[in-house]
């Protein structure tokens, strides 16, 4: 009679621990911000001086990166990293990732510009930009936002900007922010994981379409 | 070129992310409050009038204009805000003691609204329990810990619903605090109106806590918030400068308003002696509610 509460209390660990298990997953390297910010949006000029919306490079793992090319220090750093951790992927993984890096010192930085600094990371990379209106629109729609500082006697002037990763999944949701404490490995990591998700959602989606076909098929197979 | 610079500034009014129903909420507390002065037409409610519509403005400015973009992507603008949010405006606005101009101004359903609410005894005690003296100063203290804990901070920056949470529930948290602090009624008035001493030691009770926090903050070497790094800043500013400003207005300013705040419980006790004391009643409490 004594155990009978202890076997109750036992039991219920043991079901805590498999739902515990069954369900929860290991947390992302980076910060979750899914829900937190609205999906993918945005009207630029690429490097190539075409106007681009956030339909282009839809399918891809997109990673959004305010900063300008004359940064001496947060852009080039975050860049390199993001340039090592997609080196580590396999190809094929690779060619799923985008990096979009939105200049927001338009002024300095047209598409000749930008295109001449994000070949220096790769292929991976496209620079963007676009007018003031354009740009304050984008960067308020992520709570970020940018300012510039006064002109030294070589006309150099700082600029303030956003030192975050904002990754965006395939279908343009918001999911991960990277801050600088990330190393090359969580990104990756983060990465990895993300483009295995994108892969499963995409083999189901295929699996139901094929189910979906095989079962019109035999209906207009009834009906021909 | 004049009109540009005009408009540019003019355009600093409006909010940057408006929020419909607490513009509409300060709107009709004015009209209610303007129609009030004119309605009892009394010059003694000047004073009180300055006060109130100073730290209404204030408040408003600091949450539905540009400066609310300052705050979002500043420390230091950011710790200027809700030193206007939960000491400044809601301290002048409890020291107005705007109970009768606003009674006064109130359209009738308004008024029996209020005072059904009011009346209600779920609302009659959660108002006392959150306007007991010690409960009162740990929910003040509390609440500016809280929302600096780094990891909390990060996530109301970032989110606007929290940030939102943040500000409104500093502004109604400061309202409450002064409103028990300030009370100008006699101690024992009503069950709320507290002795001038407790009111006192509550004051010094809460004032370490925030000289400490703002220590720590102006103090340490590190970046503590890497959210505003991570947003981006309004200008090109050290984050250290930006830290140590902010921490120094977590720091001096908001332990002063405590001292104030003492000056004006001592005026208030003398003047409630003398009155006690002296044969025909002195009109101490004519402007409170």
């Amino acid at each position: 009679m004594n155990t009978r509460p202890l076997r109750l209390i036992s039991l219920l660990f043991l079901v805590a621990g498999l739902t515990a298990c069954g369900e929860s997953e290991p947390p992302w390297r980076g910060h979750d911000i899914t829900g937190v910010m609205p999906e993918l949006a945005y009207n630029l000029v690429d490097e190539n001086s075409e106007l681009v919306s956030a339909g282009a490079y839809a399918d891809n793992i997109r990673l959004l990166f305010f900063g300008f090319t004359h940064c001496p220090d947060i852009c080039p750093v975050t860049l390199g990293r993001l340039k090592a951790a997609i080196a580590t992927l396999e190809p094929a993984q690779r060619e799923r990732i985008r990096v979009l890096f939105v200049s927001v010192d338009p002024e300095r930085d047209p598409p000749a510009v930008l295109r001449r600094y994000t070949d220096n990371f790769g292929e991976r990379f496209i620079g963007m930009t676009g007018s003031q209106a354009q740009l304050r629109e984008l960067t308020k729609r992520y709570r970020v936002t940018y300012g510039y500082g006064e002109k030294d006697k070589n006309g150099f002037y700082p600029v303030s900007h956003s030192s975050a990763v904002f990754v965006f999944d395939p279908q343009g949701n918001a999911r991960l922010l990277f801050n600088q404490s990330l190393t090359v490995t969580d990104i990756a990591a983060d990465l990895e994981r993300l483009i295995d998700a994108g892969a499963t959602v995409e083999t189901r989606a295929k699996g139901r379409k094929a189910v979906a076909q095989a079962a019109t098929g035999a209906g207009t197979a009834n009906y021909p | 070129m004049v009109d540009e610079g005009l408009l540019s500034w003019l355009r600093l009014l409006l909010p940057w992310e408006p929020l419909w129903p607490l513009i509409a909420t300060f709107m009709l507390v004015l009209a209610i409050y303007v129609r009030g002065l004119g309605r009892r037409s009394q010059l003694s409610d000047m004073p009180g009038a300055l006060g109130f519509l100073t730290g209404l403005a204030m408040m408003y400015a600091v949450m539905q204009t540009h400066l609310d973009y300052l705050a979002q992507y500043m420390f230091f603008v950011h710790r200027g805000q809700h030193l206007v949010l939960h000491h400044l405006g809601p301290f002048l606005i409890a020291l107005s003691a705007p109970s009768a101009v606003l009674a006064a101004g109130s359209p009738n359903w308004l008024r029996a609204a209020w005072q059904r609410l009011a009346g209600s005894l779920p609302v009659r005690a959660i108002y006392r329990v959150v306007q007991q003296p010690v409960i009162a100063g740990l929910l003040f203290v509390g609440l500016i810990y809280f929302w600096l804990i780094p990891s909390v901070h990060f996530d109301a920056m970032l989110n606007a619903r929290y940030y939102w949470l943040m500000n409104l529930s500093m502004a109604i948290d400061g309202l409450l605090f002064w409103w028990l602090m300030l009370d100008p009624r006699p101690p024992g008035a009503t069950p709320v109106t507290r002795g001038i001493g407790v009111r006192i030691a509550v004051l010094c009770a809460v004032m370490p806590p925030q000289i400490l926090l703002g220590a720590w903050i102006a103090l340490s070497r590190d970046v503590i918030f890497d959210v505003y790094a991570v947003c981006g800043r309004a200008w090109p500013i050290s984050p250290m400068v930006d830290q140590q400003l902010g921490g120094l207005l977590t720091w001096i300013p908001a332990a002063m308003m405590s001292v104030l705040a003492t000056l004006v419980l001592l005026r208030l006790h003398f003047r409630n002696e003398r009155a006690r004391r002296s044969p025909t009643p002195y009109p101490a409490t004519s402007e409170a509610l």
